[in-house]
């Protein structure tokens, strides 16, 4: 009883220590986080089985000044829900003139904001519904995917052509 | 030999652990601020006062009207700006848009998922005002307890107009 008991202390003290140094490196550095909808499909989810969800790891470096590219791939939190998180590819960084799709509309985005969109057609949770939103929201980049091995690979940065008037 | 490399990887880890507990408390129980400028007259002075910022309200969300906030800047997003709550999502606020020229007084309901934060001093605060309701995730911390100066060591003030 006594042995067990030891066993299970040590294990709790070895994973304590696992948490405080891998908290601050998936807060400053990289984490994996899995990608769940299908608003950013082909690139993430081309399948609808939730079980074969992506996994992908996102870059934290950038964060430290901001340095974001047309094209990226970025986590944010919602502007509208606090608690949520949300993939999507960055269009628009300040400065420049969107159009939007659907309603033939020019939008300029504004200083320390970006645009964000999804990849796929369907209508997504993204800038075409909330108009761009701070990059202060963003929490991260993703860089690769990582699960399942057969899609293993860097996640690359494009650009939709025809959309956007650079400053 | 053995020893010598034994040794050294127990301070390392003593060294990550001393930086984990330092990083877990600083980002996710309490943080000190030094917030300065004229926009917060009278409840912050212009030369700078160091506050303590607990970060668990803002994730629970039990900030509200009145509290005063660090808020991550919506134009300079490596910057923070320290503001005071005006209007929670689906209040109604009033505002004076420019008080140095004119008393037109402008009204908005402040959308979802956001806050509406103004200086105390509007005469002089770059706010809701110019870059309109700010998302309830850029809300940082909440400032509890001031540190420094000595002679004004003590809680907030819960303001609401």
């Amino acid at each position: 009883m006594a042995a067990a008991r030891e066993v299970l202390v040590s294990a709790a003290k070895k994973f304590f220590v696992l948490g405080l140094i891998g908290v601050p490196i998936t807060d400053r550095f990289a984490s994996v986080v899995p990608v769940r909808g299908r608003s950013m499909s082909p690139t993430f989810n081309p399948e609808t089985n939730p079980l074969f969800d992506d996994r992908v790891m996102v870059e934290k470096l950038c964060l430290r000044r901001y340095n974001f590219s047309r094209g990226d791939v970025v986590v944010f939190r919602s502007p509208v829900d606090h608690k949520e998180k949300l993939v999507k590819r960055i269009i628009g960084l300040p400065g420049d003139w969107v159009g939007t799709p659907h309603t033939y509309d020019v939008v300029k985005v504004p200083e320390g904001h970006c645009w964000v969109e999804g990849d796929n057609e369907i209508p997504s949770m993204d800038s075409r519904s909330f108009g761009p939103i701070p990059l202060g929201l963003a929490s991260g980049r993703v860089v690769r995917i990582v699960w399942p091995p057969q899609r293993m690979g860097e996640v690359e940065r494009k650009v939709p052509e025809g959309r956007l008037c650079p400053s | 030999m053995w020893s010598i490399i034994r040794e050294a990887f127990d301070k390392t880890l003593l060294v990550a652990k001393a930086y984990g507990i330092l990083h877990i408390t600083n980002s996710y129980l309490c943080t000190v601020a030094l917030a300065y400028g004229p926009s917060m007259i009278p409840a912050i002075n212009l030369t700078g006062d160091l506050i303590l910022a607990e970060r668990i309200s803002p994730r629970i969300r039990k900030v509200g009207v009145g509290d005063i906030v660090v808020v991550r800047s919506p134009v300079v997003p490596s910057r923070v700006v320290t503001k005071r709550v005006v209007g929670m999502e689906g209040d109604r606020v009033t505002y004076l848009p420019d008080p140095h020229n004119s008393d037109e007084v402008r009204s908005i309901v402040v959308p979802r998922g956001h806050v509406w934060i103004q200086g105390d001093n509007i005469y002089n605060s770059k706010d809701s005002r110019d870059f309109g309701p700010v998302p309830y995730a850029l809300v940082e911390a909440k400032l509890l307890w001031r540190v420094w100066p000595p002679k004004d060591f003590g809680p907030m003030q819960h303001i609401a107009r």
